[in-house]
């Protein structure tokens, strides 16, 4: 047993290895790529482990190895449940023999994705066990009965973290590790895991027969459980119900819902001890509506009469809002400050020597009034150089350029995906628009890592998640044989050649792909690569701008001249476009 | 109330905030007391300003409520501005001497205040304020900035230096430990004459 200060995702990390893990699969998504990150570099793993080349891909992985027997961990962000809720929702009907916990990681305020969509929803359409935590010492300690419940009731058990768990921290108290000792053995039994007709009806059937007895152990586990203090009482889930804990009066009785589904006949017993209950949590009214199914003439406040928000996070003086609002919160327990306005904004940007600037740079040079479908990744930053015109979900670059192609609109079409992106569910994309005819240009920003979410490999790397050697897929290769014609790699530190292939490609009728290749800025200084820094020569500056609106956070303009600061990683693009050739490389005259 | 001494600490991402927080986490462990904290990952934080909230013996959440900070320290002064509504009143502020403009200044033209502005606003508050970039060059590495800056706020924090400087020593890499000793020494001086 050991204290230690971590954040969330390493306690679950660590929580998966005290439990036993043998298997475990995933796609990196924020807020939940640091689980796997953790696990993948432990000495001495007796677990497998990999990065997957999308959530059904992995969630498929984890199954077939739960299906043999052994305990199974699958991690992906909210929205990658999306990708794998096929295998999801038949996974409930196949059910497992080993246990199966599906991290799905939700981002309440999208700090850092594209919806708020809430996973309980998933694990309620499913019919599978929800596991919620309110904290990171709760999220640890879930995780071995996550284990045990799947095994208990043969069922995929979801555990739902949020960003203010995943990325909070706290000192945790961690338990022992295990060392994965069993063996995985697939036992034929078609009943089970060939879903025809004939036997996925019966499957059902069993399904739905589990469900009373996962409620009631859900309570018996003690993930739900109540306080009575009096007459009136809040009902809260997730880290609502820290911060409600963190607000709660003399008086007021608690709940605490940490597990789905909720036992309704417990539920009813408790809201009826008292004269009115307030509902508390995040997204969707997952519990509200239970409450509101059980409470018969008691009043329940919430989402559904306005007093509590069906979207972003909650924050401490949000809930204390809210629990004012309702009558819950006898006085204000926070001073009303107000943030100093008008400051410049600094949202995150494309680091300095990012390769996408450069490409970006000379898509929008070629192709000026063109529309610029692009994709999820570090490139997403493009919106604010003008070269981002949609972004939707994982792989939606290329069958929305191929969409509006189709749609008939005129304009040139040049779509922008990553090369994680486009193994992930972009290749398909592509296929399709071949196949269908479209006119467009793809451009494959090829950094070969999974940047965004911390520098994970994938299939393009030549490593494992564990760092062992694997050949590269060729990109090049990959699109070829996908029936394109025109496919050029160029290096798009090059403006010029950049600018040049584009140009090739802007003539053309058909798929075109431009496969823009460079080491992330972050990985090459990783690796040590050293290019030598830049600099603006002042008496040769006009003081144009041009290298400025570049959009660099290496180049500031002062005095009317520009100048490159410390970030410069020496990609040298600035030093192209300077239209007098001011800029040169440190040490150079 | 939550009873925990509440630290934000601000900054632009990639200054070091996060080893700032994990020196202040590791430090509490050292003394046996509970700590939460909530950090920015992912998109949120590519050269985007960053927040990392620290509540010393808290119990309850990770995130200090604006206007309920004891301390802010700040590795940038545009950033000390933007969050000093999370001061409560009488709270301190340790805040760097370096501004960084962001880049919508010059791509949006947009307006920014002057440092001697920023300074001014700040001084509303109890203000340390500090050139953490040179004291850590003398210290012997710019990127000791971060440690500097905790040295100097150390002496208004309910840690004893003995604990932080061990928690020092056990997260940076060993081969700069003489260099992040000297710069939380350097920083703690520092402090001590706020």
């Amino acid at each position: 047993m050991a204290r230690k200060y971590l954040l969330g995702n390493e306690a679950i990390a660590h929580a998966c290895v005290e439990s036993g893990v043998d298997f475990i699969s995933g796609y990196p998504g924020t807020p939940s790529s640091e689980v796997i990150d953790v696990l993948r570099v432990q000495p001495d793993r007796s677990y497998y482990v990999e990065w997957s080349v999308n959530e059904k891909v992995a969630l498929e992985n984890a199954l077939a190895a739960a299906w043999c027997g052994i305990r199974s961990l699958c991690t992906m962000k909210h929205v990658g449940l999306n990708v794998a809720a096929d295998p999801l929702m038949t996974s409930a009907y196949t059910g497992i023999t080993g246990g199966l916990v599906i991290m799905s990681a939700d981002d309440p305020f999208a700090h850092s994705s594209q919806n708020e969509q809430d996973t309980r929803c998933y694990a309620h359409f499913a019919r599978v066990p929800c596991l919620d935590p309110a904290g990171i010492q709760e999220a640890h300690d879930m995780i071995p009965e996550a284990f045990d419940l799947s095994e208990e009731f043969g069922l995929p058990v979801i555990f739902r973290p949020t960003t203010r768990i995943c990325h909070s921290k706290g000192d945790v108290e961690l338990g022992e590790s295990v060392v994965s000792i069993r063996k995985g053995e697939f036992h034929k039994d078609p009943r089970q895991y060939v879903v025809i007709p004939a036997h996925t009806r019966v499957l059902h059937k069993k399904l739905n027969e589990k469900q009373s007895a996962i409620r009631k152990r859900l309570v018996e586990r003690g993930f739900n459980h109540f306080k009575i203090r009096g007459k009136i009482a809040i009902i809260a889930s997730g880290i609502g119900a820290t911060y409600v804990q963190e607000l709660l009066p003399e008086g007021v009785s608690f709940m605490k819902i940490g597990a789905y589904p909720i036992d309704e006949e417990w539920l009813g017993d408790f809201v009826k001890k008292h004269e009115k209950v307030l509902v508390i949590e995040e997204l969707a009214p997952e519990v509200e509506e239970v409450v509101h199914q059980i409470a018969g003439c008691v009043p329940v406040f919430g989402k559904k009469n306005g007093y509590a928000p069906y979207e972003g996070e909650l924050s401490p003086q949000a809930v204390a809002v809210i629990m004012e609002k309702a009558g819950f919160l006898p006085k204000k327990p926070f001073p009303q400050v107000n943030p100093i306005q008008n400051l410049p904004p600094r949202p995150p940007i494309l680091c300095a020597g990012c390769l996408h600037r450069g490409a970006f740079y000379a898509i929008k040079k070629v192709f000026k009034d063109a529309i610029y479908p692009s994709d999820i990744g570090c490139y997403t930053l493009g919106l604010q150089l003008g070269v981002v015109d949609t972004t939707i979900c994982m792989g939606a670059s290329i069958t929305v350029a191929s969409g509006i192609s189709h749609a008939g609109d005129p304009h040139d079409i040049v779509c922008t995906i990553g090369d994680s992106t486009f193994l992930h569910t972009g290749i398909q994309g592509l296929i399709n628009a071949v196949y269908n005819g479209a006119n467009i240009t793809v451009v494959i920003l090829d950094n070969r890592i999974t940047a965004m979410t911390g520098h994970q490999p994938n299939p393009n790397t030549g490593v494992t998640a564990c760092g062992v050697e694997s050949p590269p897929v060729s990109l090049d290769a990959l699109c070829r044989s996908c029936g394109v014609s025109f496919v050029e790699s160029v290096d798009p530190y090059d403006i010029t050649g950049m600018v040049n292939i584009l140009q090739e490609a802007k003539k053309r009728k058909g798929v075109k792909v431009i496969i823009a290749k460079q080491m992330c800025v972050i990985s090459a200084r990783r690796a040590g690569v050293k290019r030598g820094r830049y600099r603006v020569h002042p008496e040769i500056c006009t003081g144009c701008g041009t290298c400025v609106r570049f959009g660099c956070p290496a180049i500031e303009f002062e005095d009317e001249k520009a100048r490159i600061n410390e970030l410069c990683s020496g990609c040298a693009v600035c030093a192209e476009l300077c239209p007098v050739g001011a800029i040169v490389r440190e040490g150079k005259k | 109330m939550s009873g925990s001494f509440d630290i934000l600490i601000v900054g632009i991402g990639g200054q070091g905030t996060i080893l700032a927080s994990n020196i202040l986490g590791e430090a509490c462990l050292i003394e046996g007391r509970h700590i939460k904290g909530a950090e920015t990952h992912g998109m949120a934080q590519r050269g985007g300003s960053v927040e990392s909230h620290i509540r010393i013996d808290g119990l309850f959440g990770p995130l200090i409520p604006p206007g309920q900070a004891d301390l802010l320290i700040s590795f940038d002064l545009l950033e000390a501005l933007r969050y000093s509504h999370y001061l409560k009143k009488g709270g301190k502020m340790v805040v760097n001497r370096h501004l960084v403009l962001p880049t919508s200044v010059y791509t949006q033209n947009l307006v920014a205040p002057t440092e001697d502005e920023i300074i001014a606003a700040l001084k509303k508050h109890e203000l340390c304020l500090l050139d953490a970039d040179k004291m850590a060059e003398e210290a012997g590495s710019p990127l000791s900035q971060n440690v500097v800056m905790l040295g100097a706020a150390s002496q208004s924090m309910p840690l004893k230096p003995e604990s932080l400087l061990a928690a020092v020593k056990n997260l940076v890499p060993k081969k700069t430990i003489e260099i992040n000793v000297k710069a939380f020494e350097t920083g703690r001086e520092f402090g001590g004459t706020c």
